[in-house]
């Protein structure tokens, strides 16, 4: 049986005015990194307090470890990890009474486990006496980390840990699951950064409420319906108003230092491109046939789920 | 100070802010042009709040020179404040106030009489499609309408630059793209736009971009030259060789 099952998990909010979850059924099998992705908004953190047995769902089953989250909630909390949103450790108790409490609710020593948090653990090591509270976001990230790890769970569930870090700590971070999930970890993490998707085995693009696709990185790109380009031109901004408003074009968008552009008729395509060039006449114009990223695939998933939203309601 | 600066939107010369021995902002030097869309870009705790603070003014430096829209950080703070738009991730509106209620507060706030607030809030309400959420709480508006929102109240009193501090953080990609259409808007009526993001790709639609590591500007050019200097083509290899230069936690 898969570590972590959902079926048809409903939650909403306000008398259920917001839904918040919609009808969302996944697994993750043991010893995955699994990914959901998405926008604020889009329902990551109420699964995850759900899956942690911290909030009961309207309607729908789900387990982990194959403990339901209603009824064995006391099974699953001794088996998880989690790495709120929020930060949550206690600001005024210094890093290592931070560790030493949540080693001790759970039964255990720092030393008991300590293999597993060593690599973490050694970088704030040097900061063991200072208050949580005054720690670099960077520094927060990882002493929370080693406080879901104390306890050796068999369950990480870690919601938008990288949010608002840098590049250079969001990557540390990332090699740092890796090195979790190889030591047998099962990894549900969550993150707003699409360029962050490929590090996991498997994602789920979540938005609104509603899983939009369930795939390895590579096949949701691969499943990418059009031939993307990448075009640019020496002013930008009116490249980007003119292939907007022109009927040949069926989505531009900016993208880094590129547009990345589709066009409707997909045969026709360098032939259409020529006559665009034809009639705005672009200055310094380039343009290139380019894989699309799993950002690219996230605009496209939402922007077809718009149009059936539209037509339905 | 010497008239070059009078057509500058931004000007700092070494500009330092000092927290006992820590050097929070060190020394700091560079300007931004009228009209420009600036990325102030740098790692946790490299100082980017701070002096941003400082050139809102909202915070006193320790020693160096500083003008924003003309006016001097240390002696003409209010005169600042009156002519500069502010908004950041952490959202700024009022939650139980309506969206009208919202403009007009702010507009008020900015010294706006009701004719403009009217005439203004029409205009923007009209171009962000939210005619009809005139009356709603904004507190029941989605994440992405908020901070669009946010952003046009920001700039409701035409004011010389506008600062944004993480913008865009935890809005979906077609928004967050929608958002810089905004931001494009805005500058191409000469407002001077200040942001900063933790987005490279957003990093890219800013003419120039700065780069602050341990409190110092350690680079500052338009995102192609960096690329150029730095020999790579993506300006995350960028920002990671520069911000691995840093020292300090």
């Amino acid at each position: 049986m898969s570590d972590v099952v959902l079926q048809n998990i409903v939650k909403t909010y306000n008398n259920g005015h917001v839904k918040a979850v919609n009808d969302v059924s996944f697994s993750v099998e043991h010893g995955e990194l699994f990914g959901l992705i998405g926008p604020d908004g889009a329902g990551k953190t109420s699964i995850f307090r759900m899956l942690t047995t911290l909030l009961p769902p309207d309607s729908g089953v789900a387990s982990v470890m194959g403990f339901d989250i209603t009824k064995d909630y006391w099974e699953i909390r001794q088996r998880v990890g989690y790495m709120p949103g929020k930060f949550s450790l206690y600001q005024d108790l210094t890093v290592e009474e931070n560790l030493t409490f949540f080693a001790t609710v759970f039964k255990t020593t720092i030393q008991e486990n300590y293999d597993l948090i060593k690599d973490i653990y050694e970088q704030i090591k040097p900061f063991s006496k200072r208050p949580a509270g005054k720690l670099s976001g960077g520094m927060k990230q990882k002493l929370a980390l080693c406080c879901a790890l104390i306890h050796k769970p068999e369950v990480l569930f870690l919601d938008e840990p990288t949010t608002g870090v840098d590049v250079v700590s969001r990557k540390e971070f990332w090699e740092m699951l890796k090195r979790l999930k190889a030591q047998g970890i099962t990894i549900l993490v969550s993150t707003p950064y699409m360029d962050e998707a490929s590090m996991c085995d498997r994602i789920a693009l979540i938005q609104k409420g509603n899983i939009m696709s369930i795939d390895t990185p590579q096949n949701i790109i691969d499943s990418f319906p059009f031939q993307l380009y990448a075009t640019k031109a020496k002013n930008i901004y009116r490249l980007l108003t003119d292939f907007r408003s022109d009927n040949a074009v069926n989505s531009c968008y900016a993208f880094g230092e590129f547009l990345h552009l589709t066009l409707h008729d997909e045969q026709r395509g360098e032939s259409v491109i020529q006559e665009l060039v034809a009639k705005y006449k672009p200055e310094d114009f380039e343009i290139k046939r380019i894989a699309p990223t799993i950002e690219d695939s996230f605009i496209r998933l939402m922007k077809e789920n718009e149009t059936v939203g539209e037509a339905h309601g | 100070m010497d008239n070059t600066f009078k057509d500058k939107a931004i000007v700092c010369k070494s500009l330092t802010k000092q927290f006992g021995d820590f050097k929070a902002v060190d020394q700091i030097t560079f300007d931004v042009e009228q009209g420009e869309i600036f990325g102030f870009l740098g790692a946790n705790g490299a100082g980017k709040t701070t002096a941003m603070r400082i050139l809102c003014g909202l915070s006193h430096p320790t020693s160096g020179e500083a003008t924003v829209a003309g006016y001097n950080v240390y002696k003409e703070a209010e005169k600042i404040k009156a002519n500069i738009g502010y908004m950041s991730q952490k959202f700024s509106l009022y939650e139980n106030l309506t969206v009208y209620e919202n403009i007009e507060f702010y507009g008020g706030v900015y010294g706006l009489s009701r004719p403009e607030i009217k005439q203004r809030s029409e205009a923007m309400l009209n171009r962000l499609g939210l005619a009809a959420e005139a009356k709603k709480m904004v507190g029941e508006l989605p994440l992405g309408w908020k901070q669009k929102l946010a952003f046009s109240v920001a700039v409701l009193h035409r004011p010389k630059i506008v600062f944004l501090d993480e913008p865009t953080g935890g809005v979906d990609p077609i928004t967050r793209r929608q958002f810089w259409d905004l931001i494009y808007e805005a500058a191409a009526d000469g407002i001077t736009v200040f942001v900063t993001t933790h987005y490279m790709d957003e990093a890219e639609y800013c003419k120039r971009i700065s780069v602050m590591v341990d409190g110092r500007v350690e680079a500052l050019d338009s995102p192609g030259n960096l690329k150029k200097q730095f020999n790579t083509d993506s300006m995350d290899e960028v920002f990671l060789q520069l911000a691995r230069r840093a020292k300090r936690s």
